[in-house]
């Protein structure tokens, strides 16, 4: 498994990993095969998630997809961006697919997410197609908040945003995941964060309550290593963060193996919906810097970089794996790749393309239920609209 | 704990000698046959409409087992049971973020603040959590959230438990912030706010909970509703308009009463809400009296009254005054603990008789 990831690796660098999978030309796949995840470490946990995860042909080319569809999109956004086409903030989520693919993978849409400025991928994941994501970048109408939320702030249905303010998604978690309970949902909400919020003071507030009214949460910590230039050993006196609810039990997880993510949050859906929250950290790397200002060298090297996108990439070593286990064709993985590229390509163009609101809707929604009459002033003292 | 019990005391008991004055003065209702507190009031309008709403449920510090720290809450936990009356612990922005997160996901939160001093902690999910959601989802989150809790100068009890934040609270788009005076006020408002859609800051004011107010019997009914957004004349007159809120409305209830004496007509009018703002009535009154004194327990600088002042600047009204607006409002201190210091710090009905006649061009 490891010799063949190298390898593997060795000849994405060179290009042409798509092409390089390890086995030859398959003419026929399997229906289903199994895979071995890198073990858990558990928190006052008997038992934890399995390690063999059985899986069909059909999941693999759904997660295929949905992280190298990520993948492209935000490198297409950051393009975007360099090109002044996207404004202000724009975190991407590059490195980290495998945690929003996996774990909607294990709950259905009637399950809710919360997450933090980096939403692009979970936004994706929760149904919003990627021109909706890449037209909410650009500020256009078309957008899935019709350009007002911006990158940080996209929504879908049961997918709560997309949060700038570090650290706040978390309780906001623990109250959504209180009203599926409030309202006898079989339900759960997954708030996630990063080590970087992880030290914020209301995580351990809300995870406080949590387990006082045993709430139906998932607290996830995606660990990519660094809270902007800081890291996870500078700004944590513990940074084994599975294990920081103290109380709530916590399983660290691979990541950056989608299967292995998928794996642990059936167990820790399961568990809530029982038992009251849980903790996942899901070890992971994020590639670009924290934002589109940050090159993301002064607080780590190049080196380091290259090493993990060769050694621990997400899609490629599950392209490795799904390969080998004959459940997909590398000329399969390349159709797919070039229907990505297409429809990526496709939805940037719109999104460039597209209209903004116009500036009368700058006075939109402010409130769902204004008083009759109500006005709202603009710039000066001329300007006056009524809401809407 | 030691700190809130003496809260509580020196409440309740200024809370008496208030409630005396308050009878004195008061002009609403008063041909009603009821009298009814502003603790009752606010008791009433939860009972009332978690019984009305399943969804309505009440979180907060003490809000259950003891039935809540001003007994706002009193009887509710023994009647609705854990589940829709949840003590907290005492961590403010966790159980705020908790309150907006249930609102996100369709529940109506009435999330108390033990005072809005505390609220402070929690400010960011007021703000960035509640307030915004609704405009940055373009409309596909509303959060129906109340938080509501004492506001204002209390009696006694130093700076950091002595404040108004109506000024902080009414500047964000996107939060309804209601100050209300009296019991019908309290009642009808706090039912308004839970059941309306967007998030409501409910300042009540410490040492107005003891207060009796008579009442007429439509506000003792479960669908009596006061409407956000509207200011109430609570005393008609031709000479100056009196705009105020919260217990400073009674200050000027009483002033005014001192005035007609000297053959003064004051018209005072009872904001109710801050956010959004009936300024029309603001006008209208001050395109009858000509003079305008705003008068406001929070401090001078970025406060109601200078909010009101520029309105008129900008508006048609201000044409019609006659003299410079003035401000009557707390002094521009932390609120000092000894007695002396305190009556120093709060307006009093003699600064704003002061006032109108310096506006009326009275000796």
């Amino acid at each position: 498994m490891i010799l063949a990831t190298f390898v593997s690796s060795l000849k994405r660098q060179s290009n042409s990993w798509v092409l390089g999978a390890i086995q030859g030309c398959h003419m026929s796949t399997a229906a289903q095969a199994t895979h071995t995840v890198t073990p858990y470490k558990l928190h006052r946990l008997d038992n934890g998630p399995s390690t063999q995860i059985t899986y069909t042909r059909e999941e693999a080319l759904k997660y295929y997809r949905q992280m190298r569809t990520i993948r492209v999109m935000e490198t297409t956004a950051g393009n975007l961006y360099k090109a002044k086409i996207i404004r202000g903030f724009c975190h991407l989520y590059s490195g980290q697919e495998a945690i929003a693919v996996g774990m909607e993978a294990s709950i259905t849409p009637e399950d809710s997410i919360i997450t933090a400025y980096r939403a692009h991928g979970w936004t994706y994941v929760r149904g919003v197609s990627v021109h909706s994501v890449l037209a909410e970048l650009t500020g256009r109408k078309t957008g899935c908040a019709h350009g007002k939320g911006g990158s940080m702030h996209m929504y879908a249905k049961n997918f709560y945003g997309g949060n700038g303010i570090v650290g706040a998604q978390v309780p906001l978690g623990a109250g959504i995941a209180l009203a599926h309970k409030y309202k006898g949902e079989n339900n759960i909400c997954i708030a996630l964060y990063g080590d970087g919020a992880a030290n914020q003071g209301q995580i351990f507030e809300a995870y406080n309550m949590a387990k006082l009214w045993d709430l139906p949460c998932i607290f996830v910590c995606e660990n990519n290593g660094f809270g902007m230039g800081t890291s996870a050993e500078r700004a944590s006196a513990c940074t084994t963060y599975y294990t920081r609810g103290d109380y709530v039990p916590g399983i660290w997880v691979d990541g950056m193996d989608v299967l292995a993510v998928k794996e642990a949050t059936r167990f820790a859906k399961d568990y809530v919906l029982k038992h009251g929250p849980i903790l996942i950290e899901a070890a992971t790397y994020r590639y670009h810097g924290h934002s589109m200002s940050d090159p993301g060298t002064s607080y780590r090297t190049r080196e380091e970089i290259q090493e993990v996108r060769q050694k621990r990439d997400p899609i490629g070593k599950f392209t490795d794996v799904i390969v080998n286990s004959n459940l997909v064709t590398k000329e399969e993985i390349k159709k797919i790749e070039d229907e990505i590229k297409k429809e990526v390509g496709d939805a940037a163009e719109l999104s460039k393309s597209d209209p903004e609101l116009p500036a009368e809707a700058l006075y939109t929604h402010v409130y769902s239920n204004p008083p009759p009459g109500y006005k709202i002033r603009g710039c000066d003292d001329t300007i006056s609209v009524l809401a809407k | 704990m030691a700190t809130l019990a003496a809260v509580f005391g020196a409440a309740t008991k200024h809370s008496k000698c208030m409630g005396y004055c308050s009878r004195l003065i008061n002009t609403t209702f008063s041909r009603g046959a009821h009298q009814l507190t502003v603790r009752d009031a606010l008791n009433s309008a939860l009972d009332e409409e978690l019984e009305r709403d399943n969804t309505v449920f009440i979180l907060g510090e003490e809000v259950a087992q003891y039935d809540g720290a001003y007994k706002v809450t009193r009887g509710l936990w023994k009647k609705f049971g854990d589940k829709r009356v949840m003590d907290t612990p005492i961590t403010e922005m966790g159980f705020a973020g908790i309150a907006v997160g249930a609102a996100m996901a369709g529940l109506r939160p009435v999330c108390e603040f033990m005072t809005y001093n505390f609220s402070m902690q929690a400010i960011d999910h007021v703000i960035n959590s509640a307030a915004k959601t609704y405009y940055m989802s373009d409309g596909k989150v509303t959060v129906p959230i109340v938080f509501r809790g004492p506001n204002g100068s209390s009696a006694g009890v130093g700076a950091q438990h002595s404040q108004c934040f109506g000024a902080w609270y009414s500047q964000v788009p996107g939060l309804k912030v209601i100050s209300p005076y009296s019991a019908e006020d309290n009642k009808g408002l706090l039912k308004s706010a839970i059941r309306d859609s967007d998030p409501v800051v409910f300042l009540e004011h410490e040492l107005m909970y003891g207060v009796s107010f008579d009442v007429g019997e439509e506000v003792l009914s479960k669908d009596f509703l006061v409407p956000i957004g509207k200011c109430k004349i609570e005393r008609p007159g031709k000479d100056v308009t009196l705009v105020s809120h919260s217990k400073p409305v009674g200050t000027c209830l009483e002033a005014a009463k001192e005035l007609a004496a000297k053959g003064i007509e004051c018209e005072v009018i009872n904001l109710r809400t801050l956010r959004p703002l009936d300024d029309e009535t603001i006008f209208q009154s001050v395109i009858k009296t000509n003079h305008l004194v705003v008068v406001e327990g929070g401090w001078p600088q970025c406060g109601i009254a200078a909010d009101i002042s520029a309105r008129i600047m900008e508006s048609p009204a201000f044409n019609y005054l006659d003299a410079p607006v003035l401000r009557v409002t707390g002094a521009d201190v932390p609120m000092p603990y000894a007695k002396t210091l305190e009556e120093h710090a709060i307006p009093q009905a003699k600064h704003i008789v002061t006032a109108v006649k310096r506006v009326l061009g009275l000796p």
